[in-house]
């Protein structure tokens, strides 16, 4: 994974479009309309932030006040970063667009947290029984892969450090969402999504070294 | 043979060494985001982040909520 070596931000080309330069401008600290333009870009987040959390609403359990106050937190915190990233913002796109962003990243945020509300959840039970079902495989076609299963969970057990055995646990074998990882870890998703590629490709490498897998070309 | 339990061990196992990662994809979301709302290939001109939002679930559920938001809120310039 190259998470640390691709350049991460290309330098802006060109000028801001004219709506991004007005944000720009009216949200400096000293403009004398910033309180407005405050005002303006909370209602844009907190509209992106309900439509989000309603566009996930077959995933979660929220209704209601919960939801709306969930919504508020979520724009709040928002509006926060965008103020606190400002200098940062590169004009790649729109500064709405841009703005946006922190909206859906603030709610994937608080549903990750929001995950550890139900009962019955928990990052470091081994159920193995489910490891078919997570490959979305028919018990039929588990009973035929019973030997190449049993490989994957050796590896599991056998080959992965500790680290990679806890994440590779919680989030393929227990289902918790990454973003659930993240909340109860306090870590970011980064690292969480790291460790599980790293765990998948040790997985990988030591099954074809063991003949249960072919050697295959890989996308570049 | 490729039976069914190896065919979807083998999707979930595959890795790409191209894969930004989710902190670069982040930071680029937008920027792609609007290149597929022009109708662009940000696979082209963003292929690591093109191969993480193959396979990070999170972020390809960050990806489709920033693309249906851009879509319903679309900026006074569009």
């Amino acid at each position: 994974m190259r998470a640390h070596d691709e350049p991460a931000v290309p330098p802006r080309e060109g000028e801001l479009d004219p709506e991004s330069a007005d944000w720009l401008a009216s949200l400096a600290p000293h403009a004398t309309n910033r309180a407005a333009a405050l005002a303006r870009l909370h209602r844009l987040v907190l509209a992106a932030a309900l439509t989000e959390l309603g566009r996930r609403q077959a995933g979660v359990t929220i209704t209601g006040p919960e939801l709306d106050d969930l919504a508020h937190q979520a724009a709040d915190d928002a509006l926060m970063a965008i103020i606190g990233k400002l200098e940062t913002f590169a004009g790649r796109s729109k500064f709405t667009t841009w703005a946006y962003k922190f909206a859906i990243l603030e709610v994937s945020s608080k549903l990750g947290r929001h995950f550890w509300q139900r009962p019955g959840v928990a990052l470091d039970v081994e159920q193995w029984d489910r490891l078919p079902d997570r490959f979305g495989l028919t018990p039929e076609e588990a009973a035929q892969s019973a030997d190449l299963l049993r490989a994957v969970r050796d590896c599991v057990e056998h080959v992965l450090t500790e680290h990679q055995r806890a994440m590779f646990v919680a989030v393929v074998l227990n289902g918790v969402p990454l973003d659930a990882v993240v909340a109860r870890l306090g870590t970011n998703r980064n690292a969480v999504y790291k460790t599980v590629f790293d765990a998948r490709r040790k997985i990988r490498e030591t099954l074809v070294a063991d003949g249960y897998l072919p050697e295959e070309a890989r996308r570049p | 043979m490729t039976t069914p339990g190896r065919a979807a061990l083998e999707r979930f196992l595959g890795t790409e060494s191209a894969d930004a990662g989710c902190s670069v994809t982040m930071e680029l979301l937008d920027a792609y985001v609007e290149a597929v709302v022009r109708g662009e290939d940000p696979e082209t001109s963003m292929p690591g982040v093109a191969a993480h939002l193959r396979t990070c679930t999170p972020c390809i559920e960050d990806f489709d909520g920033l693309l249906a938001t851009v879509r319903q809120y679309p900026s006074t310039e569009d």
